[in-house]
This record gives structure tokens, C-alpha cells and sequence, in this order.
């Protein structure tokens, strides 16, 4: 297979990934609803190839403090997947799914279970939409939850872009219900993968 | 007061007394400081991985442990400072994620201080201080007029190292 370089992908390559974020997060999004049982809205996700410090901008600075879900992949792809969610809008997730508004500036235990739980549902709903198009299969592993700085939570998806490259690929997805939460999303494929992903779509890699 | 210069993700900077260098939300990178205490020469730098031999797209020098030292010090023997004075203290190396499996990438920032203390030394570098491990991020700001390394974590009281 021939090799494939994050930093010249086809324009092709970027519109399949658009869809399937689009697809992904349109089926978390419902996910969402279900869940909070209440209307969410998104907008459409766009997909950006950005340098590493350029991710962290995006969401506010290094030192934002984000909550971070990641969980790895296994099946007939590997890799791993994070979703990110800054701290006011899982604030707010928290809030509405457990029926109150939280107190204080730290999570509770109870608190740290649901948001692990949201982002379950959330990376779970989306892999499933990848899965059912691509017709491979894609198993989650139990996810795990941070909440820091940006910087650092980032640290663990640019590491892993870090070895093919110096630019890590985002998928960013608005939602919103009575307020906007942004979310991101980050699919880390292996390397192999993203060869399994293009060609289970039909589109050769060379 | 100096400035305080800004690295980023897989950079490195060089500056004299007055200045300083920060680099923020140091997760499973490590921030390497040194210093020359005779010229008030420091630099930091952030890796991301432990070893340019192992990956075939290295090209980014402060990407890598052992690269990225090598470059710092270059960088400020050419400003001045004497390698043979100089000192190093180190930050960063957590995990961020309790992850069971995929055991080479979890703990990819155990291997970026094992990394570390090794090119510092073959280099005779000796490390005075370090604040590794664990699993929070750091933003470190260092000073080479004091050699002070300041550490700040969300939620925990702000250190000098």
C-alpha cells in the first residue's frame, strides 16, 4: 500500500472526511438529544489539518481548560479518538443530564461519571456512523476522561500525529441547545488505517 | 522586568536575563530548561517524543529529546553561554489518560524523561530539579537571571523548582 502523507492528502480525501464528521457528528448529536431529551441543533463540522499550536488557539489558548475524552479503537481499524469539550459547555451537559446546575468550580465524582459517560455516547454514536459506512468494524476501548489545560490534553493526539507529521487533523462541530457548546473531535487512525478507511470508501490511496 | 518569550508545541527559544521563557500546558511533552549561570543565558525547550531515530519524518528538530537538546544548547553556545557551566531542570512527562492497553503510547511521557535525562547526560548536563509524572499539565516559566522555574497546574498551588 502506498504510503500516505497526512500533509499532501487530496482534496477528495478532505471532502470524505467532512462527511463522515458531518455524518459522525450528526449521529452524536442525536445521541445528544436522546439523552438530554431536549432539541440540539449543530452545525455543520469543519475539518481543518492545522500545525500543533495552532489547535490549542482554537479553543482558547493552551491554558483553556478543557474536558478531554479519549478512547482507543480496535477491530478491522486502530487508532484512538478524543472529544473535546470546553469546561463551560460540559458544565452545562453535566448540568442538564443530572437535572440541576453543578456548584463550585471542580467536578464531583458523580459528575465526572456522567461527563464520561456523555462523551461515551458522544465518541460511541460516532463511531458507529463510521463503521456503518465504511463497513469495517470499529470496536471502542472504555474511554477516559481528563479535564486541564488544552495544551496538555492536546498533548496526547499531537504526540501521536507527531510521528507522521507536524500537523494533526480536527474535526470541529458546534452544537446547540439552549446555549452553544463547542465540541471537537480528533480521529487518530494508525497509519494503516487511513488506507483501510480511503479504500473501504472505494478510492484508491496511490 | 524582561519579556517572557512564548514556546511552543515542539519549539524551542533561547534568551538572556532580564528576559524569560514560558512554554504552557505541558501534558506528555517535557520542558527542558537551561541555563548558564555565568552569562544569564537560558533557553527551554518542548519535546513531544523521545527519539528522532525512530521515526522516519524527523525533519523538526525541537520535536524530538534528543535533537531538540542538542539545538538548545547549540543554539546558546552560539549566544555565549559555556556548555560545561551550564544546568538544566526539567517539567512535564505526565499522562494525561489512564489507558490500559496500547502500552508503548501511554506512556510516551515516561519515555520523553528517560529521553531527556539521557541526552542531558551525554551532554554533562546535570539536572537540578524536575516536577515529571503524574497526570496533570504544567505551564513552566523559567528565569535565568535566578535559574527559577515556576510551575502552575489547574486546581494545585504554584511551585518554584
Amino acid at each position: 500500500m502506498a504510503e500516505l502523507n497526512l500533509e499532501t492528502v487530496s482534496q477528495e480525501y478532505y471532502d470524505i472526511l467532512r462527511e463522515l464528521g458531518n455524518i459522525g457528528a450528526g449521529n452524536a448529536t442525536t445521541a445528544l438529544a436522546q439523552m438530554l431529551q431536549c432539541k440540539v441543533d449543530m452545525s455543520v463540522p469543519q475539518v481543518k489539518l492545522l500545525e500543533f499550536g495552532d489547535v490549542a488557539t482554537l479553543m482558547g489558548g493552551e491554558e483553556q481548560i478543557m474536558a478531554g475524552i479519549y478512547l482507543g479503537v480496535e477491530g478491522d481499524i486502530t487508532g484512538s479518538i478524543m472529544f473535546l469539550l470546553e469546561k463551560k459547555s460540559a458544565r452545562h451537559l453535566v448540568g442538564k443530564l443530572m437535572g440541576m446546575e453543578a456548584e463550585g468550580d471542580d467536578f464531583s465524582e458523580m459528575e465526572i461519571s456522567a461527563l464520561q459517560e456523555v462523551g461515551n455516547i458522544i465518541t460511541g454514536s460516532y463511531l458507529n456512523s463510521l463503521s456503518m459506512m465504511t463497513n469495517l468494524k470499529i470496536c471502542p476501548t472504555i474511554p477516559s476522561l481528563a479535564i486541564d489545560m488544552a495544551g496538555a490534553i492536546l498533548s496526547v493526539p499531537a504526540i501521536e500525529f507527531g510521528i507522521l507529521g507536524d500537523h494533526i487533523l480536527l474535526i470541529q462541530t458546534q452544537f446547540f441547545d439552549e446555549v452553544q457548546l463547542d465540541g471537537y473531535f480528533i480521529l487518530i487512525p494508525d497509519l494503516e488505517s487511513y488506507g483501510k478507511i480511503l479504500s473501504s470508501l472505494g478510492i484508491s490511496v496511490d | 522586568m524582561g519579556e517572557i518569550i512564548k514556546v511552543g508545541m515542539a519549539d524551542l527559544k533561547v534568551c538572556v536575563s532580564p528576559d524569560a521563557v514560558t512554554t504552557l500546558g505541558l501534558g506528555s511533552c517535557v520542558g527542558i530548561a537551561i541555563r548558564d549561570p555565568v552569562t544569564k543565558i537560558g533557553g527551554l525547550a518542548h519535546i513531544m517524543l523521545p527519539d528522532s531515530t525512530q521515526i522516519r519524518n524527523n525533519s523538526n528538530i525541537p520535536k524530538f529529546a534528543d535533537t531538540g537538546i542538542a539545538e538548545l544548547v547549540r543554539q546558546m553556545v552560539a549566544k555565549g553561554a559555556k556548555q560545561s557551566r551550564m544546568v538544566a531542570k526539567i517539567a512535564g512527562g505526565a499522562q494525561m489518560f489512564s489507558f490500559q492497553n496500547k502500552s508503548e503510547m501511554v506512556r510516551v511521557g515516561e519515555r520523553n524523561v528517560e529521553a531527556t535525562k539521557k541526552k542531558l547526560a551525554q551532554l554533562k548536563i546535570p539536572i537540578l530539579a524536575q516536577d515529571t509524572g503524574d497526570s496533570y499539565g504544567r505551564t513552566v516559566i523559567f528565569y535565568p537571571e535566578t535559574g527559577d522555574f515556576i510551575i502552575k497546574a489547574v486546581g494545585k498551588v504554584q511551585k518554584t523548582i
